[in-house]
């Protein structure tokens, strides 16, 4: 076991209203140094949300007082670039347990998933919804991500989507597993593969 | 029988079994690894007890964040010598081939695999960098994956996978003269976008395709990633196994191997999910002006109406303006898209007898330790240092700028690498893709300039 159980998370978000969002602006390669996987989220964004002095940009949503929470709300393609696992430790190190978006880059879709980081893809309109709900409520706005019933919903409305994920990843976050148990547990089944396909 | 493309083919011969959901169990010939992306995944393995199962199928390299001089001297950045320590010695305790620094056959990872005959067609090929997909020009699935994926195939040889979509992109006839694969595939993801490929392995197939060499073929297939698709392909011919024939791992029984890869490819009535087709000669030299690869125009083209507003500011360019006669800082020539041989032989043979532009710094980064023995075997280094440039050693370099090759703040580079997202070269860098000839140009007259008027008489 070695990913945290996923449960039902109820939390205002974070909104970042940017498209494209690739992994070097998640977290610069320049910060991938490190041989252990932990100190992450201090360079989340990091050009983004401080400029070459260190100094904090006021302006970005990560440190906007009105904005926080476990679920960070992107523009569409979030992700794409490098393959740098590091991304995904990054927003989970931060404190991001989901990020929602209309699309995802397939990389970082499983990266996330392999991390215990929840991508929820929904549709363009219902996205644009979540950002006029977090807008129009000042950070206010609550939500509930339900993986059981694969289901997001804004609080103050009820208005509430469903969204898709893989049945085998659904059971590994609900339950804590990783690909690498499941594995290990059919080790015989891949031995006889390789020698049947010398 | 069903027709089957060349994905199908390659990947249900290495289905184990399949999830409910249907998700595959998927059999990983090769496994690629580096110093960044794996570290983490060998602590997991010890913290559990796992051993690696099949240390063979694994081959190592040390290249993001090696630094590209002095590579003979002990290393002075201590993350990076504690990265790169930290694979040799996972690497010695788990019986993996790793090519360090001093070894002969180092380099960016997605060019010696190649170069090695690691890669070969039919295999399904795995590495922690979104770059994989470079092997697929082989006919192969090859594709970058995470560092807990590197885990899972350390542990087991195997993924589980969704089985991606499938896409064929045809370009029908010869490209024009002087345009060449990395002009291609930058059309191409300026035509179908960043995102367009999302869920797919794209066949890349047609006239122009098929006339390419291996490295053009690779050019191509790398930077299929860029388009959002896991992969790119191409079906085996002549070409790739010409190439593989020379290479030092090519299987002992190679025309039985061959009789095998001449199965490879797509049936011809094969459906795919996806279909494109583009003329290879409506392809012009190609370079970007924003800040991702898809924000690509023709060299003589003007930055368009409707470019995003953020990317133009960060690079300081306008809608509607040319960029030809922009000054350029920095020219870039490497990288697992462009430092391979033919790059660094179609360099020398434009600037044989020129010299750089004053304002201009010129950093040629080769891919591999055997691509820089090659550079100077055949005396390319004389034409490439009496031009003013300077040749370092093989890694990734300034493509994403890990060691210390960053460009400046606010600098222009133009750059043969695959990226040009925000500070991907360093904070504050400002670059500008291209293939080798318009890097070339740009480092001769120090501005953005047409490589086919200024090197009308030799290419």
């Amino acid at each position: 076991m070695s990913i945290q159980k996923f449960s039902t998370i109820i939390s205002t978000a974070v909104p970042l209203k940017v498209q494209n969002i690739d992994t070097d602006q998640i977290i610069p390669a320049r910060f991938l140094t490190s041989v252990e996987r932990k100190g992450f989220g201090e360079n989340l964004f990091r050009d983004w949300r401080f400029d070459s002095q260190d100094n904090k940009i006021a302006s970005f949503p990560l440190n906007d007082p009105r904005y926080s929470g476990s679920i960070l709300v992107t523009g569409d393609h979030f992700g794409c670039g490098s393959s740098r696992e590091h991304a995904a430790w990054a927003l989970y190190d931060y404190g991001f347990r989901v990020v929602v978006s209309s699309s995802f880059a397939d990389i970082f879709r499983n990266n996330a998933l392999n991390v215990g980081l929840l991508p929820v893809k929904v549709s363009e309109t219902f996205l644009a919804r979540i950002f006029t709900a977090i807008y129009e409520n000042s950070g206010m706005a609550q939500f509930r991500v339900d993986l059981e019933s694969q289901t997001f919903t804004v609080l103050g409305n009820g208005d509430t989507e469903y969204f898709n994920v893989d049945s085998y990843k659904k059971r590994c976050l609900l339950m804590g597993y990783d690909d690498v148990d499941y594995l290990l547990s059919i080790g015989d089944q891949i031995e006889d593969f390789e020698k049947e396909n010398e | 029988m069903k027709a089957m493309t060349l994905l199908d083919k390659i990947w249900d011969r290495h289905v184990v079994r399949t999830e409910d959901g249907g998700r595959c169990v998927l059999f990983i010939d090769r496994h690629y690894i580096h110093e960044v992306t794996s570290p983490v995944a060998f602590a997991n393995l010890d913290k559990r007890g796992i051993p690696v199962a099949r240390p063979l199928r694994t081959t190592a390299t040390a290249d993001h964040n090696v630094p590209t001089t002095g590579q003979e001297l002990p290393l002075d950045d201590p993350k990076a010598r504690t990265q790169i320590e930290t694979l040799a010695n996972n690497c010695r305790k788990h019986g993996i081939n790793y090519f360090g620094m001093q070894h002969p056959n180092q380099g960016i990872v997605h060019i010696i695999g190649p170069e090695q005959g690691f890669t070969q067609p039919g295999m399904t090929i795995v590495c922690g960098d979104s770059h994989t997909s470079t092997h697929g020009a082989f006919g192969a699935i090859a594709f970058g994956v995470g560092t807990s994926e590197v885990e899972m195939v350390l542990a087991s040889q195997c993924l589980i996978q969704e089985k991606p979509k499938s896409m064929r992109i045809t370009i029908n006839g010869l490209l024009n003269k002087g345009v060449g694969a990395k002009d291609l595939i930058l059309y191409i993801i300026s035509r179908i976008s960043t995102s367009g490929g999302t869920g797919h392995f794209i066949e890349f197939a047609g006239e122009a395709v098929r006339s390419l060499t291996m490295d053009g073929r690779m050019t191509l297939c790398n930077m299929a990633i860029e388009c959002g698709a896991r992969g790119g392909m191409i079906a085996p011919d002549e070409t790739t196994f010409e190439y593989l024939r020379h290479t030092a791992n090519a299987p002992a029984d190679f025309s039985h191997a061959v009789e095998k890869w001449r199965l490879l490819n797509s049936d011809p009535e094969a459906v795919f999910d996806r279909e494109y087709v583009f003329e290879a000669t409506d392809v012009p030299v190609m370079i970007t002006y924003g800040t991702n690869p898809g924000m690509a125009i023709n060299i003589n083209g003007k930055v368009p109406a409707n470019a995003p507003a953020d990317a133009l500011a960060y690079m300081g360019f306008s809608s509607g303006e040319t960029l030809l006669g922009k000054a350029i800082d920095y020219v870039f020539i490497g990288s697992c898209t462009n430092g391979r041989i033919e790059d660094f032989r179609l360099l020398a043979r434009l600037v044989r007898g020129r010299k750089k532009a004053e304002n201009v710094t010129v950093w040629l980064v080769p891919g591999s330790k055997k691509v820089e023995s090659l550079i100077r075997q055949e005396g390319l280094d004389q034409i490439l240092d009496a031009a003013g440039f300077s040749l370092r050693q093989p890694g990734c370099s300034a493509c994403l700028a890990m060691n210390r090759d960053k460009i400046p703040q606010g600098c222009y580079c133009m750059s043969t690498s695959n990226r040009n997202f925000e500070g991907r070269q360093g904070p504050g860098a400002k670059t500008i893709l291209a293939g080798v000839p318009a890097a070339a140009a740009a480092a001769l007259t120090g501005n953005i300039s047409d490589p086919r008027i200024l090197f009308n008489t030799i290419y």
